[in-house]
């Protein structure tokens, strides 16, 4: 078969950008520059493998504000079919129970799908919640933390990366499989190509009420965790003592620093 | 939303243990701390153990701190599998009400945490490295670390019970194991058809698992090694040390994904923790907040690694550690 992959991916800050603003206890990330969920280019990547190899289509679906939009152009230039932004007001504030709702209700209004690709954790919430979430509402089999995933027939059969260990699993399609960072080199977008999904308006975007979610079932409303705090981590206190000298000299310090650790 | 129970009809702390054959570390963890929170909260600890032929684990449980442990045991469960381990552990849930429900934050413990958030519609924290409750409300709260440790976020869930939470494996201390403990084992017969479970095992390989985060004493490599990691071997078996490594040589295929320290690898909790070659990015320096005394060797006298740091050596691994090594060894020799 020619399989229907939906990717579901996401934009997050950089990390090392984001700081705490320590009167609001809020999260300043104005001056963040923004980046493609690291293992959702992996993400991607798996999914346009598997249409080189077996034809089909991929389609992106991301619910997030419309900065968004021009990642998801540059995922079209990667070679995607089409791409669908689930934007609203409404969606803020999201935890992971109404994200995986809303993402499950946009695949399901695609009108057919075989696969949905996720990334295994988003840089930013690294919960890793979502793609078993997205399952247990679509009602499919999942397979987590993959870093090979085949199709043959109407039967998905991927590789489960458990540390040292591995499992490899196979479910019959539909299904959905989160991806491991790195497990992949992701291609280079053909910017052309982004140009024309930028210029004619490729990105679609779909509201809560075009996906007929309450605004109770969505957004912060939706969600059961609240962060009820935001504290900096503490810092830990190092002693930051640098050992002087020559090398001569800083090696028979380092030692005597060593000796108690050893064991006779 | 569907409809909830209500929630003060929701009692008693569950943690939820991984096994093969033994007891997966971070399940004594969980036990350590679900004593300490079960006590504060007045309610009691049950652990909960799935699998097939799982023999005395309940006992070993209960060494570790449990009050009671439902054991379920079934062919089907032999070995994890999310549709099995799902569908007993919401019959469990729906019949008997935990108030806060502990995972560790493993693979297979993520994979079924955030399957049974959504089925149970409840609230689901990840990644937890501290762990508090409320008494009065009876509620969790939950620090999740996020953006490479350096802000806590502490969440909690008022709606949706269980409470439930992943827990970061290697943060929390178990208890010394007292075989004096009392407590109950209970074993739950569950009906499990072949047909319920969708994903097929086609192949599995399950090597033992060296837990880095639990050694006393690490070396961790950084990209400075070039992935060189012979000196540092020669280094690890004289201090008797294990040994780490940055991401990037996990991406380069030079260690196992095991063996990474940091945010997305292992936090260590090592008395002593020598690293080298490493410029120390946040995401890598959260995974030592634990360490009791960390060494860092470094060529570059900026690197941030050095503020992270007790004892700071600059200079070139290479040139360092064969005499180094060869001083240690006499001195170890001396002792003997
Ligand atoms: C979402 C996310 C999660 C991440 N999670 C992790 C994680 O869990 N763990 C992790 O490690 N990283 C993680 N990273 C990556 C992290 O940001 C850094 O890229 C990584 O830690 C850098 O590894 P490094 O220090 O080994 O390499 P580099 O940054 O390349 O540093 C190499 C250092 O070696 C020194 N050096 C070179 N030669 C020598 C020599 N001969 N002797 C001594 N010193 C020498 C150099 O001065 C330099 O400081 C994550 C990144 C992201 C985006
Ligand atoms: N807002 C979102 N839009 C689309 N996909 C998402 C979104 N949030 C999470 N995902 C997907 O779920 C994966 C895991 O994210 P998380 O559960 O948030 O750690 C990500 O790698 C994405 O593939």
């Amino acid at each position: 078969m020619t399989p229907r992959i939906v990717v579901s991916l996401k934009v997050v800050p950089k990390p090392e950008e984001v700081s705490l603003n320590p009167e609001t206890r809020t999260l300043d990330r104005a001056g963040a520059e923004n980046v493609l969920n690291p293992p959702d280019k992996n993400a991607l990547e798996v999914a346009l493998g598997l249409k080189d190899t077996h034809g089909g289509t991929v389609t992106l679906v991301s619910m997030g504000p419309p900065l968004f939009k021009d990642y998801l152009e540059l995922c079209l230039g990667m070679g995607a079919d089409q791409a669908i932004l689930l934007s609203d007001r409404l969606f803020a504030g999201a935890d992971t129970y109404p994200t995986s709702l809303t993402l499950a209700r946009a695949i399901q209004k695609l009108g057919g799908y075989d696969l949905v690709i996720c990334g295994e954790e988003s840089a930013d919430a690294s919960t890793g919640q979502v793609p078993p979430g997205l399952a247990e509402w679509l009602g499919v089999p999942q397979i987590t933390f993959v870093d090979e995933v085949r199709v043959q027939g109407d039967t998905v059969i991927a590789r489960r990366a458990l540390g040292s260990s591995y499992e490899v699993l196979e479910a019959e399609m539909p299904a959905v499989v989160s991806v491991v960072v790195g497990s992949n080199e992701p291609r280079f977008p053909d910017f052309d190509r982004v140009e024309a999904a930028a210029k004619s308006g490729w990105v679609k975007v779909w509201t809560a009420a075009e996906l007929g979610l309450r605004d109770d079932e969505v957004g912060l409303k939706g969600s059961y965790t609240i962060v009820h705090d935001l504290v900096e981590g503490e810092p830990v206190e190092r002693k930051r003592h640098f050992l002087q000298g020559s090398l001569e000299e800083k090696i028979r310090a380092l030692a005597e620093a060593l000796e108690p650790f050893l064991r006779p | 939303m569907k409809p909830e129970w209500p929630e003060d009809a929701h009692r008693g702390l569950w943690v939820y243990l991984e096994q093969q054959g033994t007891l997966l570390p971070v399940g004594h963890e969980l036990l350590g701390k679900g004593r300490e929170l079960a006590d504060e909260l007045g309610e009691s600890l049950t652990a909960i153990i799935l699998g097939h032929g799982i023999g005395d684990l309940g006992r070993e449980a209960i060494r570790y701190g449990a009050d009671e442990v439902l054991v379920v045991d079934h062919p089907l469960l032999e070995g994890y599998t999310t549709d099995g381990h799902a569908k007993v552990m919401a019959q469990l849930i729906e019949e008997r009400k935990p108030n806060i429900l502990l995972f560790g934050a493993t693979y297979d413990g993520r994979d079924l945490a955030g399957r049974l958030a959504v089925r149970l519609s409840t609230g689901l924290t990840a990644n937890a490295t501290r762990l508090e409750v409320d008494r009065e409300k009876g509620l969790l709260l939950s620090a999740v670390p996020g953006f490479g440790g350096s802000i806590l976020a502490i969440i909690k869930s008022e709606h949706g019970r269980p409470q439930m939470s992943t827990v970061r494996p290697g943060i929390f201390a178990p208890l010394e194991p007292d075989d004096t403990r009392k407590g109950q084992i209970e074993t739950v017969a569950v009906d499990l058809r072949p047909e319920e479970i969708r994903c097929r095992v086609v192949e599995r390989s399950v090597l033992p698992r060296e837990e880095i985060g639990s050694a006393e004493r690490t070396l961790v490599a950084g990209m400075g090694t070039g992935g060189d990691l012979a000196l540092l071997e020669e280094l690890a078996s004289l201090l008797e040390a294990s040994i780490g490594v940055t991401r990037p040589l996990v991406d380069n295929g030079v260690a196992g994904r095991e063996r990474q320290v940091g945010s997305t690898g292992v936090s260590l909790r090592s008395k002593l923790a020598i690293v080298l070659g490493a410029s120390g990015a946040s995401h890598f320096v959260s995974g030592l907040r634990d360490v009791g005394t960390v060494v860092a060797i470094n060529t570059d006298e900026n690197a941030p690694i050095f503020d992270e740091a007790d004892v700071c050596v600059i200079g070139d691994l290479f040139e360092l550690l064969p005499p180094l090594i060869e001083r240690l060894e006499k001195a170890k020799m001396g002792m003997a």
